[in-house]
């Protein structure tokens, strides 16, 4: 069941979008995150939605897959359309019963929201899945570059996630075995009461933790061995290119921005 | 209980950029009460297998009899509950599953699970700690506290103690020094014959698969290459060649021997012991 998770996933391949130096994509994901909140009304939202589907298409990413892997977020997708829906009151009331009222700025906030949020979802998950776990911690060192003027411990700070990100899969492994493990020792995790799944988590968490330790030491000791003393002096084996393709991402993303600002009410 | 595997297939992933097809077309059927060994070299579907003998995974094709109950890929999973009350699995490195405060409890997880009243368990759990050669007072002790070999027997105890019918062992013995090996599948054996426990070993041993299978399954590929009695396994050395497996050492031993010698045994050795015998035979009878 864990196998369908694609969230941290990278998924190698060749496509434009795979070829761009990760920190233009991390710009223009963080600069396109911020645009997304400039859309306030039905034409700006398609427009940001058919770009984000098109950024889909060029990534030559499997459009079935993505939404696959959405599965896990529906359910906060739709608490959020749910929680719109019956909870804003503007506009005129389109439907009464008993104590539920439904007026129309709800059922447009609600949807417009939960657009914003697939969008934000969809991005980011084109972002990794595009891009090496590796790249992606480069791109972020090299563009905090400048912060380590003011004392932030920007190498640290890209190991830390570095480490993170290399760990996901290994641990969703992990607890896919441990999962395993108990199920065929009769534990029951899909079925009983809301207290009783709560318990069963518990054969799950102890043993993942016990292992995560275990791991993080072992890679601890690992690391001094081979002589690790943090960043100063540090060279890179891989360097990144800042080439005419990371430029025009950027001047798409200023169109994109200005058209949205042209078209918002 | 008998376990009849038909044209079994299974693809990780399914659906996605990630698939990987890890079974194709097996064939195979274990008898109640019998010894199997499934051996085949890393990533030969051996332990995706051996998932399939109590529904952890369902196949992707074909169906899986385990008993009176078939699995297919269509079968809901309410229904696999009690095939895991039969089929019990000892997963490779199975001292990452402990998880209570103490052995006793940890050992007790299984049986509670199953339906079994909390005295029995704690019965149960009693004598598992001395049959597996546990000091008592282990009990009540965390099950981190203890040492490697120690926290693998307690594993072992934990699947143990639901009394399966047929158990699966996944390389029980890895990563233990050799006296502990030896004791671990010394138990295994006793049990089988004891408790007439349906067995099935999952081992890159040819050592063990030798001394203790009656029956051998050869994995190659995720196919079922090969499967008979081990000397009929083993006394195909070229086809073993070809998967990549070697022979048992007493085996090839034996086969320097015979070079020297200039001259074969009529039968092969599967133990040090048998092949300790055949030589003083053979001197005898110089």
């Amino acid at each position: 069941m864990l196998e369908k998770m694609i969230f941290g996933r990278f998924i190698p391949g060749n496509s434009i979008i795979h070829k761009l130096d990760p920190r233009s994509k991390l710009t223009f994901v963080f600069l396109f995150i911020i645009a997304v909140f400039l859309a306030n009304n039905a034409i700006t939202y398609s427009l940001i939605l058919a770009f984000t589907l098109s950024v889909i298409f060029s990534s030559r990413i499997r459009l079935y897959f993505i939404l696959n892997g959405l599965k896990p977020i529906l359910f906060l997708v739709a608490f959020t359309l749910i929680m719109h829906i019956f909870f804003t009151k503007e506009g005129p009331l389109l439907f009464e019963w008993k104590f539920i009222k439904i007026y129309e700025e709800g059922i447009r906030q609600g949807i417009f929201i939960s657009i914003r949020f697939l969008i934000l979802v969809l991005m980011t998950s084109v972002l990794t899945l595009t891009t090496s776990p590796i790249s992606i911690t480069d791109g972020m060192e090299d563009l905090l570059g400048p912060f380590k003027r003011f004392k932030l411990p920007v190498h640290e700070l890209a190991l830390m996630m570095s480490i993170s990100l290399r760990f996901i899969p290994t641990l969703m492994d992990e607890t896919d075995k441990i999962l395993k493990a108990q199920l065929a020792r009769g534990s029951d995790i899909s079925t009983g009461s809301i207290k009783q799944r709560i318990r069963s988590v518990i054969p799950l968490l102890v043993p993942l933790f016990v292992s995560a330790f275990k791991r993080a030491e072992d890679l601890a000791v690992a690391m001094e061995v081979r002589g690790y003393r943090g960043g100063e002096g540090r060279t890179r084996y891989r360097q990144l290119k800042w080439q005419w393709r990371d430029t025009a991402a950027l001047f798409v993303l200023a169109i994109l921005v200005s058209v949205l600002i042209w078209l918002r009410a | 209980m008998d376990i009849i595997l038909q044209q079994v297939g299974y693809s990780y992933s399914k659906d996605t950029p990630f698939e990987k097809r890890a079974l194709e077309h097996i064939d195979a059927s274990i008898q109640s009460g019998s010894f199997s060994a499934i051996i085949g070299h890393t990533g030969s579907g051996k332990s995706t297998l051996l998932m399939h003998l109590n529904g952890l995974l369902k196949p992707s094709e074909g169906t899986v009899q385990v008993g009176d109950t078939f699995i297919s890929a269509g079968t809901k999973v309410k229904g696999l509950k009690e095939i895991r009350r039969h089929v019990g699995i000892v997963f490779q490195f199975p001292e990452h599953q402990l998880f209570e405060e103490t052995v006793e409890k940890d050992i007790m997880f299984g049986p509670m699970n199953f339906g079994v009243p909390e005295d029995e368990a704690r019965r149960r759990a009693h004598e598992l700690i001395a049959l597996l050669g546990l000091p008592e007072d282990v009990a009540q002790k965390s099950p981190f506290d203890l040492s490697g070999g120690q926290m693998r027997r307690v594993a072992i105890a934990g699947v143990l103690a639901f009394k399966p019918s047929v158990l699966v062992l996944d390389e029980p013995t890895a990563g233990l020094d050799p006296r502990g090996r030896k004791e671990i599948m010394e138990l295994f054996k006793q049990l089988h014959e004891e408790e007439k426990l349906t067995t099935i070993l999952v081992t890159h041993s040819m050592e063990d698969a030798a001394r203790y299978a009656e029956k051998i399954i050869v994995m190659h590929d995720g196919k079922s290459v090969m499967s008979g009695t081990p000397y009929e396994v083993f006394n195909n050395e070229e086809k073993m060649a070809t998967y990549n497996l070697e022979l048992p050492r007493t085996i090839k031993f034996q086969h320097s021997i015979e070079k020297q010698l200039g001259r074969r045994f009529t039968e092969l050795a599967l133990t040090e012991e048998r092949l300790a015998e055949m030589i003083a035979q053979e001197a005898r009878d110089r």
